[in-house]
């Protein structure tokens, strides 16, 4: 446990890298023209809701405060219990109006932001299907070209600048796609097929989340997300066109074949090995990721060692099962998992 | 069972022959009440009370106590066993505060803590809040009116045994690590059969239905009470706000409660446990009916918690700043289209699901609308103060409190109405400490203070003061310390419902605040709870009106005997009791040789009825207990309703069995 612990505390400043402590999976990020938008509709918000709570403390300080003898106050000890001040009535009608025409500004306020986002989201230039499982994420970089349509998991890259509509689909139960720093969520729902839009503004690593509560390990369902440059981008996606590289030593060899013959291949696609299933991460460049297990802990090959060894103690109910490798065929895998850049 | 027409109300007459005749009947039947023993001038004082305590004592011992249809004795148990599961809900939150107080803690793993903040959720929500407000309102609603009973005091009864066994079952699966872990919300397919093996989630959905059962009849029993037993005088425009609020709280759980009951019950476990597919996309079920019709219900639930607190505000600000509360018809009117408004929002909670953009519109409007009517609400309250004359004891520190307090949460709640920045903040611990400030500040703190208010009535002495206050300050610096920081910790990325975070996304802070001052908010809580029960031996005696309060349930002894009033009230005024020119005025000619109460018209409180209140009774508790057994049974296998259905039926059948149609002739005074 407390290694754990400690590799995750170690890699995590590493992956802050470029953005700053609080950006990193946060509303303030502004890393997006969408959360930028929200800022600024948010402080209006904040404003005029403020403004709002002063008026009430004001007037219950003076009310609780104001000075008054027996014989002003309209009680029952002085039997004018049934009258109040004058001006309360008025009062009351400008107040009701106060409301009005504040909620009226606010919600206009929150109309135009809405379509604003709304806009922005119809002139896409790229497309990825993200599909949310108990407990990660499938996603799929749609390309006309079959050839350049790629599978990955677990980690987003999206170029900056470049308005990306995510296609959002659920294989299993409702989840929701959250990266604070880009923007706002929206569910992942079975049998529908929601979208979400974003226009990166920022280069820099960030975290996104399950948001809706999705079972055991809603917890630790997360994912990375990188926004990188266009043409960093577009290597991105070219490298993980490529199939897997082959294995080069001994050790590599005995961990290939276990994977790709043995109980892994069942579930997990590795590109260009007979390892083919479909109801797990793909593996084709795992090494080439920032984070296991749906950013349960960070990549390294102590972490690999012990989610290959025993997944059901690092993430309590996940589906991968533990399987008991013996301690040869646990170093062959990892040594080959590691090739997967 | 027949009701008899009040002598004086007879119909008038058309033809002169007719008018005759009845003022012949009219004389021969004063002659005979001269003779006959009801109350009144020539029975008054301890004789009235001797034969009013013979009529309408219950029998002793265990079978009187389960038998028991007395309001008070009902009401009593619905609050104390609230309480309980507040306390044991507020164990689990503690727990949990203590597994987030830092990062990646192992303190309980992901499974139990799931259990532990189902358990949480829907322990306050369907055990503590709801029953709480209306066990308050059981109890103080019949003496606000000035009545003796409720209308349907057996059905009453019924309803505090359905939740009783609600609440144990739902406990009861927790202890043998069956409770519910998918949430207080239960969302498919989670909760479905594929997602959701074992029996946890069927145990919520059942225990749902029996708080829902007991909801209902509570909301029934309440909106009868309200509108048809008022003392004489007490029109509807001088009706307490408290009672305008519960009759708006009953009216809303009798439309809201049946969409949670059909959506658990009739669609939900078939699901589970015939195999229909109601919420299942593949087989051309629709996930989202369940959001839909679990929030139809889930959004009016919570102003059925915030417009009863209302009520407790308006009482105390009424006592407390010594005049009644500021512009009462629009105090109602607003308790009226808040309730009204509250079953548009529903979709305020599914902004994120991907409706059409257009419904989300009028959904942030129909959110923000509700402001106003609270915002008046609110207006009324400093108003009331600002020409009263504040006095500073517990109840209204309490009140303040809640201003303080709530309208931070109604400030919120506006944000959260918008579909941008809900969007952001849905789901979030900023949600968390939104409605934690709504429910805990605008349903706790006056529940804290009413109870602090009603103590005396209830049990005849006084709460210590000072021991009020240091747990008045401890509950509410507690609170904010606890709750404000989640604002700022949803928004640097905290996701709700998580049973731990990893470090370095500056969520440490805020986290480690917020556990420190649950800590601080519970220590508040249990010096009330000790307060409560020192002061049942150690309180000053409080004699009818220690507070100086207006409305009638202070124009009886405290504790109030078993039949409320020995003369049923008049009103004159909103404020009858400060309005008074002399003695209270009473309405006489109720029988004493059995219980007996009067029943008024609905708008006018023009007497109308004397209406025969029924006997203690076993049937309700029998009745209670089979209904229990068919939805405890229905966990397992769905024979159980077919054939849970005969006891069922007997219990009715009993229950409704009719009594002798002839009234047995009165005793004359002797």
């Amino acid at each position: 446990m407390s290694g754990r612990r400690y590799a995750r505390a170690a890699l995590l400043p590493l992956l802050l890298g470029a953005c700053s402590y609080q950006h990193y999976q946060s509303d303030f990020g502004a890393a997006a023209t969408e959360d930028r938008q929200f800022l600024t509709l948010f402080w209006i918000f904040m404003a005029v809701c403020g403004v709002m709570y002063a008026l009430v403390i004001a007037f219950l300080i003076a009310g609780l405060a104001h000075r008054r003898t027996e014989a002003e106050a309209n009680v029952v000890e002085t039997g004018r219990h049934h009258r109040s001040h004058p001006l309360m009535r008025t009062t009351l009608i400008g107040w009701t109006a106060l409301i009005g025409v504040g909620l009226a500004a606010l919600a206009i306020a929150s109309f135009f932001a809405d379509r604003s986002m709304a806009e922005a989201a119809t002139n896409e230039k790229l497309s990825i299907t993200l599909t949310g499982n108990q407990w990660w994420w499938d996603i799929v970089y749609n390309s006309n070209d079959a050839s350049k349509t790629m599978r990955t998991a677990n980690e987003l890259h999206l170029p900056v600048g470049v308005p990306t509509r995510i296609l959002l689909n659920s294989a299993d139960v409702i989840h929701s796609l959250w990266i604070p720093s880009l923007g706002g969520k929206q569910d992942l729902i079975p049998g529908r097929q929601n979208d979400i839009t974003f226009v990166p503004q920022k280069i820099g690593i960030f975290r996104g989340q399950c948001a809706e509560f999705c079972g055991t390990q809603h917890a630790h369902m997360a994912l990375v997300v990188v926004v990188q440059s266009y043409p960093d981008f577009i290597k991105w996606w070219d490298h993980q066109l490529q199939p897997a590289v082959a294995p080069r030593t001994p050790l590599q060899l005995a961990g290939y074949q276990y994977v790709t013959n043995g109980p892994c291949s069942a579930c997990h696609n590795i590109g260009g090995t007979p390892a083919s299933g479909t109801v797990a991460p793909d593996l084709t460049h795992l090494a080439s990721r920032k984070s296991l297990a749906a950013s349960t802990m960070p990549m390294s090959e102590g972490n690999l060692y012990g989610w290959v060894e025993d997944p059901q103690s690092l993430k309590p109910g996940v589906k991968m099962p533990t399987i008991g490798l013996e301690p040869d065929k646990l170093h062959a895998v990892v040594a080959y998992l590691e090739t997967l850049k | 069972m027949t009701d008899v027409r009040a002598d004086t109300f007879d119909a008038m007459p058309t033809r002169e022959s007719e008018r005759e005749r009845v003022e012949a009947e009219n004389r021969r039947l004063a002659e005979e009440r001269k003779r006959i023993a009801r109350d009144g001038p020539k029975l008054k004082g301890a004789k009235l009370a001797a034969r009013l305590d013979a009529a309408w004592n219950r029998p002793p011992g265990i079978i009187g106590w389960l038998a028991t249809v007395d309001h008070k004795e009902i009401g009593r148990r619905y609050i104390l066993t609230a309480l309980g599961f507040l306390v044991l809900g507020g164990i689990m939150a503690l727990i949990m505060r203590l597994q987030l107080a830092k990062p990646d803690n192992g303190m309980i793993g992901a499974e139990r803590y799931n259990q532990l903040f189902s358990m949480h959720g829907s322990t306050m929500m369907f055990l503590f809040a709801v029953p709480v407000m209306e066990g308050v309102a059981v109890y103080m609603i019949p003496l606000m009116l000035g009545t003796r009973s409720t209308a349907f005091p057996r059905l009453n009864a019924f309803s505090y045994f359905m939740y009783l066994f609600g609440g144990l079952m739902l406990w009861i699966a927790f202890v043998l690590n069956m409770a519910p872990d998918v949430g207080w919300f239960e969302y498919t397919p989670l909760s479905g059969p594929q997602y959701s093996p074992g029996k946890h989630t069927d145990i919520w959905a059942q225990m749902v239905t029996y708080t829902e059962v007991a909801a209902l009849a509570a909301a029934v029993v309440l909106v009868c009470t309200i509108l048809k037993a008022r003392a004489p005088g007490m029109t509807l425009a001088r009706m307490p706000l408290f009672a305008w609020a519960m009759l708006v709280v009953g009216i809303m759980i009798i439309f809201a409660m049946p969409a949670v009951a059909l959506v658990t019950t009739v669609l939900l476990i078939p699901d589970r446990l015939v195999g229909t597919q109601f919420f299942n996309a593949a087989e051309g079920g629709d996930a989202l009916l369940f959001q839909h019709m679990f929030w139809f219900f889930g959004h009016p639930e919570v102003y059925i918690i915030f417009l009863p607190a209302t009520g407790f505000v308006s009482v105390i600000v009424e006592t407390f700043c010594r005049r009644p509360v500021f512009a009462h018809p629009v105090v109602v009117l607003a308790l009226i289209s808040t309730g009204i408004l509250s079953f548009g929002l529903w979709v305020h909670h599914m902004f994120a699901t991907g409706l059409p953009r257009v419904g989300y519109s009028f959904f942030t409007a129909a959110s923000m609308s509700v402001s106003i009517p609270t915002g008046l609400q609110i207006f009324c309250w400093l108003a009331t103060m600002w020409d009263g004359k504040p006095r500073f004891q517990v109840p209204m520190l309490y009140v303040v409190g809640f201003i303080v307090t709530f309208v931070i949460g109604g400030l919120t709640g506006v944000i959260l109405a918008s579909v941008p920045l809900d969007l952001q903040l849905h789901d979030t611990y900023f949600v968390v400490a939104h409605f934690h400030y709504v429910l805990i500040g605008g349903a706790v703190f006056p529940l804290l203070g009413i109870f602090t208010y009603w103590y005396p009535k209830i049990t005849g002495r006084m709460m210590s003061e000072t021991l009020g206050k240091i747990g008045f300050w401890l509950v509410f610096l507690g609170f904010h310390t606890t709750f404000l920081p989640m604002h700022w910790s949803g928004m640097l990325g905290m996701p709700r419902r998580v049973y731990t975070y990893p470090a370095g996304l500056g969520l440490e802070l805020p986290n480690l605040i917020s556990t420190i001052g649950s800590f601080v908010l519970a220590f508040g809580v249990v010096l009330f709870v000790v307060n409560g029960v020192l002061s049942l031996y150690r309180g000053v005696i409080a004699g009818p009106n220690p507070w100086g309060a207006a409305s009638l349930e202070w124009a009886t002894s405290s504790p109030p005997p078993v039949y409320n009033f020995e003369h049923i009230p008049i009103v004159e005024s909103s404020t009858p009791l400060w309005d008074l020119d002399g003695e209270l005025p009473v309405a006489t000619g109720l029988r004493v040789d059995q219980k007996e109460m009067l029943l008024t018209t609905v708008v006018a409180a023009a007497p109308d009825l004397r209406e025969p209140v029924p006997q203690a009774s076993l049937w309700p508790f029998i009745a209670a207990c089979a209904v229990g057994l068919v939805f405890a049974a229905s966990i397992f296998s769905a024979w159980a309703v077919p054939f849970g259905l005969i006891p069922c039926g007997i219990a009715l059948i009993a229950w409704f069995w009719p009594k002798d149609m002839q009234r047995k002739p009165e005793p004359e005074i002797s």
